[in-house]
């Protein structure tokens, strides 16, 4: 997996709350069976209008916007499906790290799986950083030290000790865990035993 | 959390299923079963191949197609990606030696729905799917949550998965539900309630009388849209309902250890004294049918009330959530919900495509016509549903009234196949989301109850059932 140490650049500014994964990456894109190339068609209904055309005034189609590699985005980010195909699209488009009062479990958990990097912060927070975006201010992440910096602002974060090495290593989590294959295979024999009905194929 | 003192169902599952704790302080939780799909597991089969990693317990998995099948015609998928990603899904099955349900196969169907049908889904057990509406499961007293992809393919090399315990929250229902008042208001009802993003980091363990009341298939709604409420999982407690419904299915633990299962599944619930991080309390006679005007499934009202306006948002940032939603649903401030006409009904998915939904259906519809400018599709669950209905006259019934028939699939729920609505069009479903261009880009979806659904394709608008003839 790609490291995430610290990231430097201008925010795209998405001040709406619920940005669920349809509106992330609409269902049409999941027919793919790669887990690249869907950048292009991230936030794909506001991007383009029924012909295909970049609707002009989008945020992400806008110069500097377009090269963005954090979002600050409202509240409830990444809420509905387990589609892991939205942060594959995030990242595909270049953004590495978002920024919200809140993120729903399955999409946190996604994130940290490819590389990106999502921070909760207070809604007085998000609310100086959404105008900081606005006014292309360049932020500063620091993933080591936990703070995000943005013209006067300077905001500490919090992010779970193991999630935080996970990035900041680029971890393979499943080799990490083939590392404990005797204790899975002594959990199975204990259930085999005890509980032997869950030991029925399928 | 403690080994010690009262513990809720989630926390006495949690602690049977810790494998241990690796050096990074995080907790290895073992599952007990893998449900696959079509969508999200090719990327996960790859990453497998690419590191030369086997599937540690291909006998705990099973796979089938849902997201992509097409309703119609089952012989050929036209759609050439969602040709290739079924057949991905038959190739990767077979090269790893998982049973896979085939599209010609009478027990395919949506994966939450053929879980429970065919008793793979058992109290006390863990249950994870690349899908967010494993919550389902929940109403088993099985703790089951949706991951990502990556997490597919950790659960297929390892068959254990990373996570940190959840909070717990529990929602009692208590009193007899109203007329006209069924499972799917309630969830709608406590989504309005508590928010969607209400139970982040949370499980829900639903109680009460009115829960307990409810059928399997009943609770299997209230639990599926969970997530809809930012719950990790729902549950709700295993009782003689839950083993009457199991006993005799093909997978369910079989004679020899019956016994043996029913006591320890009659374990689980939560102790007296269980204590929980949140509670919330609710009258059932205050809940009445449930129809969502908006763009969340937060966005709910009665079935009496009207479109909110804008100007009654307590903070600027719901104020501009509510403005753009009624934007998209080209609705107007203050219009009466049953004033609101429809174009399309959609009935089925993993929240509503049982055999008991499609009985109240028909038993709305028997004997009458849908609306003469509606298009009203039924689409059940799973081939056993479709044989079901068909054994008991059902798809006679729907027919007659105007309704296509369709093959079991997930279809408008999502609109992965060639169901979905076209721009503009306004439909009401009996799914589980109402986000922007989840059922066809520009598409309007009312998310609401089966009674609600029937009742409203035969007036053509929006109809409350209580006053419905």
């Amino acid at each position: 997996m790609d490291k995430f140490h610290s990231l430097k650049g201008i925010a795209a500014p998405l001040p709406i709350v619920n940005i669920d994964t349809d509106m992330i990456i609409p269902k049409q894109f999941l027919k793919t069976i790669k887990r690249t190339g869907l950048g292009v068609s991230l936030f794909y209904e506001m991007r383009y209008d029924n012909d295909g055309n970049l609707i002009k005034d989008f945020v992400l189609n806008t110069s500097p916007f377009n090269q963005s590699k954090i979002l600050v985005a409202g509240d409830n980010f990444g809420c509905g499906s387990s589609r892991e195909h939205a942060p594959w699209s995030l990242k595909d488009f270049g953004i590495r790290c978002v920024i919200s009062t809140s993120f729903a479990d399955i999409f946190y958990n996604n994130c940290f799986q490819n590389g990106i990097l999502p921070i909760v912060v207070s809604p007085e927070n998000l609310d100086q950083l959404m105008t900081a975006a606005k006014n292309q201010i360049e932020f500063n992440i620091d993933l080591p030290e936990q703070i995000i910096k943005a013209g006067n602002h300077s905001i500490n974060f919090e992010i779970e000790e193991f999630r935080k090495e996970r990035l900041l290593q680029g971890l393979d989590d499943i080799g990490i865990t083939l590392g404990y294959q005797d204790k899975i295979n002594a959990y199975e024999e204990d259930k085999k035993n005890k509980k032997p009905w869950l030991f029925k194929d399928t | 959390m403690s080994n010690q003192g009262p513990k809720t169902l989630f926390d006495k599952i949690w602690s049977e299923h810790l494998v241990g704790q690796r050096e990074d302080g995080t907790n290895l939780l073992y599952i007990d079963r893998h449900l696959v799909h079509e969508v999200t597991s090719p990327q996960a089969f790859e990453g497998l191949k690419l590191s030369n990693r086997p599937v540690h317990r291909p006998e705990a998995t099973i796979a089938v197609a849902d997201h992509n099948v097409p309703t119609i015609n089952r012989q050929n998928i036209e759609d050439p990606q969602s040709k290739i990603q079924v057949e991905t899904l038959a190739k990767n099955t077979k090269e790893h030696g998982i049973q896979y349900f085939d599209l010609m196969d009478q027990r395919q169907g949506i994966v939450h729905i053929i879980g429970p049908e065919q008793g793979i889904t058992q109290p006390g057990m863990t249950i994870v799917c690349g899908d967010s509406h494993t919550s389902t499961h929940g109403a088993f007293g099985a703790l089951a949550f949706g991951i990502g992809t990556s997490e597919v393919e950790h659960v297929l090399a390892t068959q254990t998965i990373v996570q940190n315990p959840a909070k717990n929250m529990r929602i009692s229902v208590n009193g007899e539900l109203p007329f006209g008042v069924n499972s799917k208001d309630l969830i709608l009802y406590i989504i309005g309630q508590i928010g969607t993003a209400g139970g982040t980091g949370h499980v829900i363990e639903y109680a009460g009388s009115s829960i307990m009341g409810l059928s399997m298939e009943g609770r299997m709604t209230i639990c599926n849209m969970s997530i809809e409420a930012g719950a990790r999982a729902g549950l709700i407690s295993p009782d003689q309902t839950t083993f009457n419904y199991i006993k005799g299915r093909p997978y369910a633990p079989g004679t020899e250890h019956w016994d043996q299962a029913v006591e320890y599944w009659s374990s689980l619930p939560s102790d007296n004294d269980a204590n929980y991080d949140h509670e919330i309390v609710i009258d059932s006679s205050e809940i009445d049918p449930m129809v969502t005007w908006g763009t969340s499934p937060e966005d709910v009202v009665s079935v009496k009330g009207t479109v909110p306006n804008p100007s009654s948002a307590k903070t600027e940032n719901k104020k501009k959530s509510i403005e753009r939603s009624l934007e998209y649903m080209g609705l107007k401030p203050g219009t009466k919900i049953t004033d609101i006409k429809l174009d399309k009904i959609f009935i089925g998915s993993c929240t509503n495509g049982r055999i008991e939904d499609l009985r109240k259906v028909a038993s709305i519809v028997k004997d009458k016509k849908i609306a003469s400018h509606v298009q009203a599709m039924i689409v059940p669950g799973s081939g056993l549903v479709k044989k079901q209905a068909e054994e008991e006259g059902i798809d006679i019934i729907l027919k007659d009234a105007g309704f296509e028939w369709r093959e079991a699939g997930c279809s408008m729920c999502l609109g992965m196949n060639p169901d979905q609505l076209k721009p503009g069009e306004r439909c009401a479903s009996t799914s589980n989301r109402n986000f922007e261009g989840r059922q066809g880009r520009g598409g309007r979806t009312h998310l609401m109850s089966p009674e609600l659904a029937a009742a409203s394709a035969i007036t053509g608008n929006i109809s409350d059932i209580r006053d419905f003839k």
